[in-house]
């Protein structure tokens, strides 16, 4: 963190347009959530995803696995090739797989069926490295690609409706020593944690923000972090198992999300702090 | 191997603003990894920036700055400038960009 604030110093003091970051020491709520809000400002303008984005394209031209081929042809939804604008449109149902997808688990049907990439290799990469840090970049590039659109996933098949239950239910399943469910902190108006607001996902506005903000750099520990990471986490710190990555439990959670949030704007890749 | 750099220039009155983002990993040298072993330093040391060749701006960095360094400045330039960005770092490695202002 002090490595961050010294780095937005820097480019404070190199800049004539920055504005000096407030440090409000007063209790009052609204002008800490302020002091914050501008600090996000300041760092949305030089998002490093933009780097991963970068490279993630380069990957996604370049031909690779035993199959040596690239994923040019891969189809997220709006046929192949088609990348602009295909997240905003995941999770959904794909017919060739008669599953519901997001965009993690069809890019690795993508890479197993296109490049002979085992999805298996991918699952048991460790995060941030070798198979996952692949993903992690075409992903940066995929979701960079859907920046502003609007959040618009298909709830016409019927799978999805069963996955938006499902998630649903996992939303607010209790478990873990704590008791925790992901309601517990995201279910209701005006929560926080430390001095992160927390978005209401039960809600249109919150699942909008929540939801359309993820894919995300965070600043803090310089790491870009896709949905399933996200959601990895939200188990971790639930204390209960971590899912499977790519897993249906995840994509349901995706699906009760992204449906809540349909009609919001994807600011993707996110910015956190 | 070095990573990308992005590089964006906007004219602005007779200025261009310059934003450039490196990646980079910026090891400070005093981190140690899970094992308990000291990470060795990686950091930019030096960043160049010039206008049609000539050296407009060099700053010195050091391990404090953060990972995936953000920089910006203000230069005198207009359009059709070629604008470049260079970095070296304590390992002797370097990267250089160019971009023309549009």
């Amino acid at each position: 963190m002090k490595k961050t604030v010294t780095a937005v110093a820097l480019l404070c003091a190199l800049s004539s347009t920055a504005i000096a970051p407030t440090f409000a020491a007063d209790d009052d709520e609204a002008a800490r959530l302020k002091a914050i809000e501008e600090y996000r400002k300041q760092i949305a303008d030089g998002n490093p995803s933009d780097l991963l984005a970068m490279e993630g394209e380069e990957l996604w031209r370049t031909p690779y696995g035993p199959k040596n081929q690239s994923l040019e042809q891969c189809d997220l939804g709006l046929g192949p090739g088609v990348v602009k604008g295909a997240a905003a449109k995941l999770p959904r149902y794909f017919p060739d797989t008669g599953k519901v997808e997001d965009l993690e688990s069809r890019l690795m049907t993508c890479m197993e069926r296109l490049q002979g990439v085992e999805r298996q290799k991918v699952i048991d990469s460790p995060w941030r490295k070798g198979e996952k840090l692949r993903m992690d970049k075409i992903v940066a590039y995929i979701v960079t690609e859907s920046n502003g659109e609007k959040i618009d996933v298909d709830m016409s098949h019927p799978k999805m409706k069963e996955m938006y239950e499902l998630g649903k239910r996992m939303f607010f399943y209790r478990t873990g020593p704590f008791d925790f469910s992901c309601a517990t902190c995201h279910g209701k108006d005006g929560q926080r944690i430390r001095l992160q607001e927390l978005p209401n996902l039960t809600k249109h506005e919150g699942a909008a923000a929540g939801w359309g903000s993820w894919p995300a750099y965070r600043v803090s520990n310089s790491q870009f972090w896709t949905m399933q990471m996200r959601l990895n986490d939200c188990f971790r710190q639930q204390r209960t198992a971590e899912p499977i990555y790519g897993s249906d439990a995840t994509i349901a959670l995706s699906v009760y999300m992204a449906a809540n949030g349909n009609g919001g704007v994807m600011l993707t890749p996110g910015i956190k702090r | 191997m070095a990573g990308p750099m992005r590089i964006r220039a906007q004219v602005n009155g007779d200025e261009v603003n310059v934003r450039a983002l490196m990646a980079h990993p910026m090891e400070t040298g005093f981190r140690k990894d899970s094992s308990g072993n000291p990470i060795p330093a990686h950091y930019i040391t030096e960043v160049i920036a010039s206008v049609n060749g000539k050296t407009v701006l060099t700053a010195e960095w050091s391990g404090a700055i953060s990972t995936n360094p953000y920089f910006e400045f203000d230069v005198k330039a207009k359009k059709g400038d070629k604008i470049t960005l260079k970095w070296i770092d304590n390992k002797g490695e370097s990267k250089e960009e160019t971009v023309e202002v549009k």
